[in-house]
């Protein structure tokens, strides 16, 4: 009964569809992920759907593999180019091996581009980056600024010595620490990633500058680990910790008052920014070319650099007014 | 004899802890604060309770590597029997976690007797099952602070007489384990085997089932550190503790215990762990540069083994000292 149902409106659906001439121009954007079930990329299909929403004539395909492999990307990708859909937006399980699936929906006329975990040039369109080292850099040390109208020290606890990422993002902080006048970067530490380890650090950081007003850590580990040294020490509120984390794992740290904000990107506006690039590409709106700039509603505009890769915005910023909205998200 | 050196080891070591602390003092003053120190002795409990375990593994010529694996899976075991219970009294969650850290022993303790497979092996082999279960059952999720219940993270931290709980837990195993070594036949018979296995065959111990009995303690002194580390830090995830098996059989090391098995003490063990703890809490404060930080914890270790290899294998405690000279 209940698939004599389905199969009903199935055939209702399809035949609203012939019947109106309106909709045979609807886009379709197929939004791969790397596996469907995680909190991160409902979040993002959620921003997808917003998209869709204000532009009208779109609809979302949300898919995506089981697990996390590329074998099981590469069949839904097959499956979608013989669904003909007008774009694919993928968040890529390996970033070569999806190159061939994705070059012959591109000679089918699909609009193809990546977001959040890239594909190499030559198999997508355009890839678009969450944030840039540069944003990320310069918004660790505005989270702790923020709190720190009279200026004051501050102190960076990252992961290993050898992180490639933290020791980018420290590095491009410590290029733009200038415009924060009053904020003293007066040491950077190591936790390993190891939450012990973080722990002691942040410790010994609370010991060796008893003025430490912030400890920036731009790792999930470390800022959970920093976060809960300060509230055993009872510092929560003198020192506030701040840097990159995940809402899920911060949302305790935050309602203690050990942290007063941090930051990450946020899956929604990045799965709406996907979703408005492919709409764009695929209307012939907007040509991804090097030093284009393709729009992407209320987010702003999308500017390529020589690999036609950009970056979304500035991480997005976690506080006690949205964290119980996010953290059962991701 | 035998007793004076084993002694003027462990003075040794005190003595080098004491300059060690001294250096730090000049650096950094403020260190060797008694509240501080109390803190230090804090974080350095859960290896004093690895470091004592291990000690009794390798008195019996075994060595236990999955010690952290089996914190860890303890750990996130516990942690999410609080998120699904969280009215589960800490009795019980102390419960569950000794007896499943002495299961996970168990096991590697029936292999290494029953089927004789060498220990390092062993124990090589269930670390990495341990850590696969781990991703296995929490499927790669942490289990964070704000889904554990107050009362599972207070636990650790609650101060008696000016200590927290956790320190606690170190000193009542410090002292079951100087009541186990010195006062109770399972204690005399971990030396036997390990100083003599053979000999200690024909004073009737099962050398086997002593070795299984080390194992089994090591395994629950890690299952009951896996909740009070998981409460501690506030978080459980598939990584916690990586790597620390190592830095247990170093404390071991340093405290004089005897890789290839027949001698140690408990308070090696205890001033090795001490050691381990205080470099680890020192080197924040006194700004050393992170790879270096690598390099003077392992100088250590080494100091320490090549400090062993010099005293002579019959300086130690050999209690079958008979049947040894009758072979």
């Amino acid at each position: 009964m209940k698939l004599f149902k389905s199969l009903l409106a199935a055939t209702a659906v399809a035949a609203v569809c012939i019947a109106g001439p309106a909709q045979a121009e609807t886009k379709r954007i197929a939004l791969v992920v790397k596996a469907l079930g995680i909190g991160f990329f409902e979040a993002a299909a959620k921003g997808a759907e917003e998209a869709a929403k204000e532009l009208g004539d779109v609809e979302i395909i949300y898919t995506g593999p089981t697990d996390t492999t590329a074998e099981g990307q590469i069949e839904v990708i097959n499956a979608l180019i013989a669904q003909k859909v007008d774009a694919i937006a993928v968040s890529a399980n390996d970033q070569d091996a999806l190159v061939p699936a994705l070059k012959k929906a591109m000679q089918r006329g699909i609009t193809v581009v990546s977001w959040d975990s890239g594909v190499a040039p030559e198999g997508r369109q355009l890839h678009l980056n969450p944030s840039s080292n540069a944003l990320i850099g310069n918004m660790i040390i505005k989270l702790a600024a923020d709190h720190l109208p009279d200026g004051g020290d501050v102190a960076v606890l990252s992961a290993s010595a050898t992180a490639t990422n933290q020791n980018t993002w420290i590095e491009e902080m410590n290029k733009v620490k200038g415009n924060y006048p009053g904020i003293n970067v007066v040491a950077t530490v190591y936790g390993d990633d190891l939450a012990d380890k973080s722990y002691r650090e942040a410790q010994g950081l609370m010991q060796s500058y008893p003025d430490l007003k912030a400890i920036i850590a731009p790792t999930s580990v470390g800022i959970v680990a920093a976060a809960q040294a300060v509230s055993d020490a009872e510092k929560a509120g003198q020192v506030n910790v701040t840097g990159l984390g995940l809402p899920s794992e911060m949302a305790g740290h935050i309602e203690s008052g050990a942290s007063k904000s941090f930051a990450i990107w946020n899956p929604i506006d990045l799965g709406y920014s996907a979703t408005m690039l492919a709409y764009s590409l695929a209307a012939g709106n907007a040509e991804a070319k090097p030093g284009a700039e393709i729009p992407m509603g209320r987010m702003g505009a999308l500017t390529l650099n020589e690999n036609n890769e950009g970056a979304m915005a500035d991480p997005f910023v976690y506080d006690s007014s949205n964290i119980d909205d996010f953290k059962d998200i991701f | 004899m035998t007793k004076s050196l084993l002694k003027s080891r462990e003075i040794v070591l005190a003595a080098a802890i004491l300059v060690l602390l001294l250096a730090i003092a000049s650096r950094f003053p403020a260190f060797v604060a008694p509240s501080n120190l109390a803190n230090v002795f804090n974080d350095t409990a859960p290896l004093i309770m690895l470091a004592l375990g291990q000690m009794a593994v390798i008195v019996t010529r075994c060595i236990d590597l999955s010690v952290a694996a089996n914190l860890a899976l303890t750990g996130m075991v516990v942690a999410m029997l609080n998120t699904l219970f969280p009215g589960l009294p800490i009795p019980v969650i102390l419960f569950v976690a000794t007896s499943l850290g002495a299961l996970m022993g168990l096991a590697n303790g029936l292999l290494v007797w029953k089927l004789d497979i060498p220990p390092i092996v062993v124990t090589l082999g269930t670390m990495t099952v341990y850590r696969g279960i781990i991703f296995l059952i929490s499927d790669g999720a942490w289990i964070n602070a704000h889904e554990m219940s107050d009362t599972f993270k207070a636990f650790p931290r609650e101060t008696i007489l000016g200590l927290p709980v956790l320190s606690w837990f170190a000193i009542l195993t410090v002292l079951g384990f100087v009541l186990l070594i010195g006062r109770t036949s399972l204690g005399r018979a971990f030396f036997a085997v390990g100083g003599n296995p053979h000999a200690a065959v024909y004073t009737g111990i099962n050398v086997g089932r002593t070795q299984c009995a080390a194992f089994v303690l090591s395994g629950a002194l890690a299952g009951l550190t896996g909740y009070l580390w998981v409460a501690r830090y506030a978080v459980a995830y598939v990584d916690i503790a990586g790597g620390f098996e190592l830095e247990v059989v170093a404390a071991c090391v340093i405290g004089g215990i005897s890789i290839a098995g027949g001698i140690g003490s408990v308070g090696g063990a205890l001033l090795g762990a001490l050691f381990l703890g205080i470099v680890k809490n020192a080197l924040p404060v006194v700004n050393i540069s992170p790879f270096w930080q690598l390099a003077i914890s392992g100088s250590a270790i080494i100091i320490a083994v090549a400090f062993n290899a010099t005293s002579n294998r019959s300086k130690g405690r050999v209690i079958l000292k008979k049947a040894e000279h009758a072979q």
